[in-house]
């Protein structure tokens, strides 16, 4: 086992063992936050695909987070009002059930990723970095300004979504699941880093003439890697809305995009487990300077300085050392 | 000219005032080496660059295997079977000589979309890539990372990512640049037999290289070919000998 594969064990025990320490102590509330970390986590698992492999600098990632968020209020406040989505041309119906929202917010973030990633792709660098910046803030005015679904007030859920075969509201359960979907989701994104395509996008990010030269395309390769990124932290922002029974268009705010940005650079950009250290690491800074002071963002931001000044690939590479994953 | 597989017609490319390219028209036929010679800026890059598709000519037209690839992208006349080696080495260094190798028999088979199942573990990839690293001798560092390979071997590999094409056609930019005699000799060695499976367009400065290798030379000075001849014509050219070559000839 390498140095890597090794904290990466050391990560996965303890997403199993601290929540189980919780359940058998009677402490709802660490799950609760356990949940947050591992939902972040998935959330900046997708980022990585596009930032980590692509090398694309997306600062616009809170698109495909809301829309899974907002994926998730639509449907279950149709579902709970009792009020069709649509009638005409056919009727579709608002639903509580959590794959059928899964598989809408899948969707329609990667839909959403490929729209701006046609767009965005035609340019590259700073550019790339400003046009996803700009979808998100368009799309986030779009949703304060629009009424129907709570405005800039958001839009609450009563009762959490369901999941066949389980009670979601019991926390451990929906905690289980969320981290079945991020092991799931772990493991596809380490098949894709070493498959024939994840092959290709990391020449692409490299030294894409090389790419052209062997007859590919590093465009449409990053593009791929940008509708898988968009759906999976669509995929995370659905069930971080289901989370917190609510979705606002705070989870499309630019400032989420950066939190995203900052999961993966704390745990490291292109580790296969950097984006789940990383939300980690957050949400307990989060919490335990949180409580102390209003500012403690200030200290995540020189945790941040540190992780980038150091070079070392985020935590993960402090902790494994140098060298990608993949041979 | 008929049977020939790659050639431009009139090719003219300007950089604001500077004429990179002037009116170029030059072929390469089946089975020889034809080199292309010229001083520094003289526009050999630059014509490499419109025959591989990098570089639109302002005007002029490039055919390949008997179609008229002018307008067509980079990657189209790679599909077509174009090898291009570049004159900075194009390699993704963080890599493995290996993937390296790997990128290109990908780029052969056509199919980059499989998302699931190893790349190294891929039988057909994996055959073509090392079979091609062996031919240039790199299959013992197949598994070193790019980055911690001499100038040399970077050479080389750059070399053996084309061959996994199988290319129709080589286009080489200074393949030999920064090699050392030792190893200018054996690539040497390797394009000579080469040329027996598809010609090469070969831009080199390395002269022995070049008089060894070449067929027929075409000499660019200031964006125009001033002379296009076999190896004792252009030894003997005296436009050629004051342009260029200088004593070397
Ligand atoms: N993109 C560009 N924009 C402006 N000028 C350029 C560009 N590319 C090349 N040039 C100029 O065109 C001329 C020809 O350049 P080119 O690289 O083709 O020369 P070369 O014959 O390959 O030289 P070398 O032997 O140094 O590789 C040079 O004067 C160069 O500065
Ligand atoms: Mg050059």
């Amino acid at each position: 086992m390498t140095r890597e594969a090794a904290v990466n064990a050391v990560i996965l025990l303890l997403l199993v063992a601290v929540p189980g320490w919780a359940l058998y102590a009677d402490e709802p509330f660490t799950i609760t936050l356990a949940t947050r970390a591992v939902i972040f986590a998935l959330a900046a698992v997708g980022l990585n695909i596009a930032l980590g492999l692509g090398g694309l600098v997306s600062l616009g990632h809170a698109v495909y987070f809301g829309l899974g968020g907002y994926a998730m209020g639509v449907l279950a406040s149709h579902a709970q009002n009792y009020t069709p989505l649509m009638e005409w041309p056919f009727v579709i119906e608002g639903t509580k059930s959590m794959p059928v929202i899964w598989l809408t917010a899948i969707v329609v973030s990667a839909i959403a990723a490929l729209l701006i990633g046609l767009l965005a792709l035609r340019t590259s660098g700073v550019y790339f970095i400003m046009i996803t910046l700009a979808f998100g803030q368009m799309i986030y005015f779009f949703a304060i300004s629009w009424p129907a679904y709570g405005g800039e007030d958001g839009l609450s859920i009563y009762v959490r979504n369901g999941f066949p075969g389980l009670n979601t509201l019991v926390p451990i359960q929906f905690y289980g699941l969320c981290l079945a979907l991020l092991l799931i989701v772990l493991l596809f994104s380490a098949l894709l880093a070493r498959s024939p395509f994840g092959l290709a996008l990391n020449a692409a990010r490299q030294v894409p003439h090389r790419v052209e030269t062997v007859g590919l395309d590093p465009v449409r390769l990053k593009l791929v890697a940008l509708v898988i990124s968009g759906a999976i932290t669509g995929l995370a922002g659905a069930l971080f809305a289901d989370l917190n029974r609510f979705v606002s268009p705070t989870m499309l705010s630019w400032q989420m995009s950066g939190e995203i940005m900052v999961f993966v650079i704390i745990g490291g950009v292109a580790r296969l487990f950097g984006p789940v250290a990383g939300a980690v690491i957050f949400v307990l800074l989060e919490h335990l300077l949180g409580g102390i002071s209003e500012y403690w963002q200030v200290f995540l931001g020189i945790v941040l300085l540190l992780i980038v000044l150091s070079g070392k690939g985020g935590v993960i590479g402090m902790l494994a050392g140098r060298g990608r994953a993949h041979d | 000219m008929t049977d020939a597989i790659l050639s431009t017609h009139g090719i003219t490319k300007s950089f604001g005032a500077l004429k990179a390219s002037d009116d170029i028209t030059l072929d390469l036929r089946p089975g020889e080496i034809h080199a292309v010679i010229g001083p520094n800026g003289a526009g050999k890059s630059t014509l490499i660059g419109q025959i591989s598709g990098s570089l639109a000519p302002d005007a002029g037209t490039v055919r390949f295997l008997g179609q008229d690839v002018t307008r067509e992208t980079v990657r189209a006349r790679a599909q077509r079977g174009l090898g291009r080696t570049f004159q900075i080495s194009a390699l993704a260094m963080e890599d493995t000589v290996l993937q390296n190798a790997l990128l290109g028999a990908l780029g052969a088979s056509g199919r980059p979309w499989r998302f699931f199942g190893s790349a190294l573990r891929n039988r057909p990839l994996r055959d073509r890539a090392e079979a091609a690293l062996d031919r240039v001798g790199l299959g013992d560092v197949a598994s070193v990372r790019t980055a911690e390979l001499s100038h040399g071997q970077r050479r080389l590999l750059e070399v053996a990512v084309a061959l996994t094409l199988d290319p129709k056609a080589f286009v080489m930019d200074e393949p030999m640049a920064g090699l050392g005699s030792e190893g200018s000799k054996q690539l040497t060695g390797f394009l000579d037999s080469l040329r027996t499976e598809a010609p090469i367009l070969l831009v080199e400065h390395d002269m022995d290289a070049v008089f060894a290798l070449a067929d027929r030379i075409s000499v660019l000075v200031y964006g125009r070919v001033i002379a296009t001849g076999t190896v004792d014509e252009i030894r003997a050219d005296p436009a050629v000998r004051e342009a260029y070559l200088g004593d070397a000839a």
